[in-house]
């Protein structure tokens, strides 16, 4: 057991994802250098890692998700950029959490479009998500019954 | 502003969503930036020690497996935490690295269990259902205390 210090002790990581027809990652990483002020900029394929002090970090995101509110999008991040442990220079493939990414964007254009129409949305509209099925499943005695009808 | 707690708690458009509507967002992330920014013993990948699936005792039985307890004691503070929950249901990805199957029942148990607003989705298809899904969480986030409504 080796010990462990910490590398940006204190310090959060926020992804940013860029998915416009206006905008590449390349030209969000010049925006986002301009105004960095000694926060961690990575640029990676689709979009940023920034990391930093929270409030430069949130100050930060909220200047580059004003370039193209509906088509950029934000989360945290646990590792900082470059960590051995998650870092796929280091891992020799495509990181484990990149797999979630890579499906939800795929689906990003559709929440684009939701945050587009928000505004001509009537306040009193009622929405109509898509929403899980209720049809029922087998249930457990019927299920009990069909294994007791096979076994006798 | 309401802590919501997000499943899949991976999720960039629940994330992004509740953040962007004036909330704080309740993901995996900020359970693992506090593992990974703690000094201690290395334990590679995700700086996940011995003691975790002993935290999880609070949330599954000492007889459920130690991965389950171990994801739990992740996932549980930010149950216990939470004001509000979202649950995608459809979401395939959350079945792997993220979690095991028993421990996503587990979590959308526990979430139900507790007395708070949730809001069940599926992931949207098409254009229409997005514009659908976004107002839904709008709405929903809106109700909230802190929410504009």
């Amino acid at each position: 057991m080796t010990t462990y210090n910490p590398r940006y002790a204190g310090t959060v990581t926020k992804y940013v994802f860029v998915d416009s027809p206006e905008m590449t990652p390349s030209d969000l990483a010049i925006r986002a250098y301009e105004i960095s002020q000694g926060v961690m900029i990575k640029e990676t394929c689709f979009g940023l890692q920034v990391t930093g002090r929270e409030d430069d970090v949130n100050r930060i995101i909220d200047l580059l998700r004003a370039l193209d509110p509906s088509h950029i999008f934000v989360k945290d991040r646990g590792f900082s950029p470059g960590d051995p442990r998650r870092c796929r220079a280091n891992l020799g493939g495509a990181r484990p959490g990149y797999f979630g990414h890579e499906f939800e964007m795929g689906l990003i254009r559709n929440i684009s479009k939701g945050l587009e129409s928000l505004p001509s949305r009537k306040p009193g509209d009622i929405p109509h998500p898509p929403a899980p099925s209720t049809a029922p499943r087998l249930d457990a005695r019927d299920l009990k019954k069909i294994i007791e009808s096979q076994e006798s | 502003m309401a802590k919501v707690f997000l499943y899949p708690t991976t999720s960039l458009i629940l994330s992004d969503l509740v953040a962007r509507f004036g909330h704080s967002p309740l993901s995996a992330a900020l359970q693992i930036r506090e593992r990974i920014q703690t000094p201690g013993l290395e334990s590679p990948p995700l700086q996940i020690t011995p003691e975790e699936p002993k935290k999880g005792l609070k949330w599954a039985a000492v007889e459920v497996p130690s991965g389950v307890r171990g994801r739990m004691s992740l996932y549980g503070p930010m149950i216990d935490e939470a004001e509000a929950a979202i649950i995608i249901n459809n979401a395939d990805f959350s079945f792997g690295c993220m979690g095991c199957a028993r421990t996503n029942e587990l979590i959308k148990y526990l979430v139900r269990k507790r007395d708070i607003p949730v809001l069940d989705l599926e992931y949207p298809r098409n254009e229409e259902e997005g514009v659908e899904f976004v107002a839904a969480i709008k709405r929903f986030l809106d109700a909230l205390h802190g929410g504009s409504a």
